[in-house]
């Protein structure tokens, strides 16, 4: 038993990271939107499959015309992160500003709001894609390009190129946003209306243009992600995003909610764990368990550690404001 | 005022009674929408063709024959709220369904309750039949016969021992792979795992675990549907592992292989309930008449569909006949259809006293490299009792 774990754990490992970066992108648009507004944007799962989606579309229509494999991940990267980011703007336009504007402080409210807005995205994607392929399972095309595996340390990792392209691109985002976030004039004002929305008014930021750059990045990322899991798993549905939005959330909570390198640490937590319980779930009880109890027991160890550290891994306990 | 109000109401609810008197409807459930849906469809237009072609013989008996789909989504709330909406509306004397195992079982049920007569063309549970009610039939086989096939061939002519046994948790891929590994252990084989996943896109877990597996599985059995087993053989053949893959009739759509690749595909072996176009000479016919009228190819599951439809067909007219050229009861036609004896396109349809097939047929198939489904190679055909009360 042990030696088929140690066997197979550089992979595990490995294939951990990849999920994990996933989450991480993800729930880097959750803790953004709730650092600022305190607003849990549970329709930021189906910004993420829009990127999917349109990533699928993208190598479809533009493979046949573009010969150089990372040119079109290129353009199915920037497309897909500017419709999702696009599409994350105008949910915040059309379904949060107005309920913010009418003073709406009930905390339900907006959280039911984006469980609707959710919904209606999925089904819009539905029935767009069903009106103009009549498919329900997208499939991302293959480039060869992208394709293409190596195997590292002996055997012991076997690594897809498209897997390094999901790191390091993911990788240049996240250190993307942390510069933002830190060192620009919006990373100042995003952060100045996350301390204190009123007062950062009165210090002449515009607030509404602030929370929708927000949401405009949040989505970008979310897109860009969603690009990334498509090249990567394959095959897309517009009910795709729920599960992984799901565990975003979750990971964004357990880096500490509004806390930026607290979600990119909660996603590869998240991701190592579930990779390390669906491989080795069998392994472990003797064949008992099987995967399917992958997400049970990581949410379960999940809600040990907020037991242990409720504020989340990186986070701090929120002052009252005064 | 009021009185005459409702004296017109009356009027036009019983002149709509009286102009619905003479309609006939069959209805079919099926998932038209979702993961499914290439499958239910099949379900849905097979069913429409044989009701469109008996029309004209219906006119003659007096009748309006309609043919109304619902959609399933293969979801069981659904089909019992549609099977609700069915038996409320007296017109429907027969249904065509369901795909899903999981949705006939709880459907079937409400159907019973007005003794509504279902006939499916797809449903392979041994519970659907089990049950022994008396206004459920199948025409297809079943999965503790079609399990069993699966592994027979594996032991026998692919000579392998250890295989690794995945499901999708339904009642359907759960009952199909627990089968399959009774019959390949009965044998001598041995199944080095059986995992359960409901798992759409990521099944790298999975694959690792396959890796892993000592001693080294030959062959991977997978107990679900094409949505999932195809995804799964693409991510499989990606990471580099050859190993044989194979699976039951909910593999049995061209969309598997679009989405696992022609290549990954290519050899793939599923076995059956519902056989290729290819495997019923006297469908021919149909295939071209189907294409004609839809523009996409007939697969399997639209000729058991035609066949089950037929089946209700036939049992209606018999029951008109009896009653006098009335419109026969629920019951009447429930009973009529335990009584058909049709030679059918699929082969001869006679049901035992529990409503299945005497003798239904069981193929084994392999994937064509060609990518078109219709060229697939069929290795066996099986034809087989159904087993007996137990």
């Amino acid at each position: 038993m042990l030696e088929q774990i140690l066997v197979l754990l550089p992979q595990v490992i490995f294939d951990g990271f990849i999920l994990g970066f996933v989450y991480a992108m993800v729930a880097l648009g959750y803790t953004m939107v709730y650092g600022v507004l305190e607003l849990i944007n549970f329709a930021h799962s189906e910004i993420f499959m829009i990127g999917a989606v349109v990533g699928v579309e993208v190598f479809r229509y533009l493979a046949p015309h573009v010969e150089n494999g990372f040119l079109l991940l290129l353009l199915a990267l920037v497309l897909g992160g500017a419709i999702s980011g696009l599409t994350a703007i105008l949910v915040e336009r059309f379904a949060y500003r107005p309920l913010r504007k009418r003073g709406t402080t009930n905390r339900l409210v907006p959280l039911i709001t984006a469980i609707g807005v959710s919904f209606i995205l999925q089904d819009l994607v539905r029935l767009i894609e069903g009106l103009w392929h009549n498919e329900f399972f997208l499939r991302m095309r293959t480039v060869e390009d992208l394709e293409g595996s190596v195997e590292l340390f002996g055997g012991a990792i076997f690594a897809q190129n498209k897997s390094f392209i999901l790191m390091g691109v993911s990788i240049l985002m996240l250190l993307g946003l942390t510069y933002l976030v830190n060192r620009t004039k919006l990373g100042v004002a995003i952060r100045a209306v996350a301390q204190d929305l009123s007062t950062a008014s009165l210090m002449g930021i515009d607030p509404d243009r602030i929370i929708s750059r927000t949401f405009l990045i949040g989505g970008s990322l979310g897109g860009v992600a969603g690009v990334l899991f498509a090249l990567q798993y394959t095959t897309i549905t517009p009910y795709v995003g729920f599960l992984p939005g799901l565990k975003a959330f979750t990971a964004a909570v357990l880096g500490g909610i509004g806390n930026i390198p607290g979600a990119m640490l909660g996603g590869l937590v998240l991701g190592q764990l579930e990779n390390f319980f669906g491989t080795y779930l069998p392994i472990l009880t003797n064949g008992n368990f099987g995967t399917e109890y992958k997400d049970v027991v990581a949410f379960l160890i999940l809600i040990l550690i907020l037991l242990l550290r409720p504020q989340g891994l990186l986070g701090q306990v929120v002052k009252e404001k005064v | 005022m009021r009185k005459i109000g409702l004296l017109v109401a009356g009027v036009a609810a019983l002149g709509m009674a009286l102009g619905q008197a003479n309609v006939i409807k069959i209805a079919t459930q099926s998932p038209l929408s979702g993961p499914q849906a290439a499958l239910g469809e099949q379900i849905k237009l097979g069913a429409e063709l044989a009701v469109e072609e008996a029309k004209a013989k219906f006119r003659q008996l007096g009748f309006d024959l309609v043919l109304v789909p619902y959609d399933d989504q293969a979801n069981p709330d659904v089909g019992v709220a549609n099977a609700n909406r069915i038996i409320n509306d007296p017109d429907i004397l027969g249904v065509v369904g369901h795909l899903n195992s999981g949705v006939a079982i709880p459907s079937s049920e409400v159907y019973a309750r007005v003794g509504l007569v279902m006939v499916s063309p797809a449903n392979t549970n041994p519970r659907v039949t089990d049950r022994r009610l008396p206004n459920v039939n199948r025409i297809c086989g079943r999965d503790d016969v079609q399990g069993p096939v699966g592994a027979e061939y594996a032991f026998n002519n692919l000579k392998v021992k250890n295989v690794f046994v995945i499901h999708d948790k339904t009642a359907y891929g759960q009952g199909l792979a627990e089968e399959f590994r009774k019959r390949l252990e009965a044998l001598g084989g041995k199944a080095v795992a059986f995992v359960g996943t409901e798992e759409t896109a990521n099944f790298v877990p999975i694959i690792n675990q396959i890796r892993g597996a000592r001693p080294t599985p030959e062959l991977i059995y997978f107990g679900g549907i094409y949505s999932q087993i195809g995804p799964f053989v693409k991510q499989l053949r990606e990471r580099g592992l050859k190993t044989r893959v194979m699976g039951g009739d909910g593999l049995d759509s061209s969309e598997f292989v679009r989405l696992a690749g022609k290549e990954n595909a290519a050899g793939t072996y599923y076995t059956t309930v519902a056989g290729p176009v290819s495997a019923f000479p006297k469908a021919k016919e149909l295939a071209q008449r189907f294409k004609q009228k839809y523009g996409k190819e007939i697969e399997g599951f639209g000729i058991y569909a035609y066949d089950s439809a037929n089946v209700i067909l036939a049992a209606l007219e018999a029951a008109i006949k009896a009653a006098g050229g009335k419109k026969p009861t629920r019951e009447q036609v429930a009973q009529e259809v335990r009584k058909v004896k049709l030679e059918g396109l699929t082969g001869s349809i006679e049901f035992d006293d529990k409503g299945d097939n005497k003798r239904a047929k069981y193929f084994v198939m392999q994937v064509a490299a060609s990518g078109n489904w219709a060229d697939n190679k069929l290795i066996r055909t099986i034809e087989l009792a159904a087993p007996g009360a137990r």
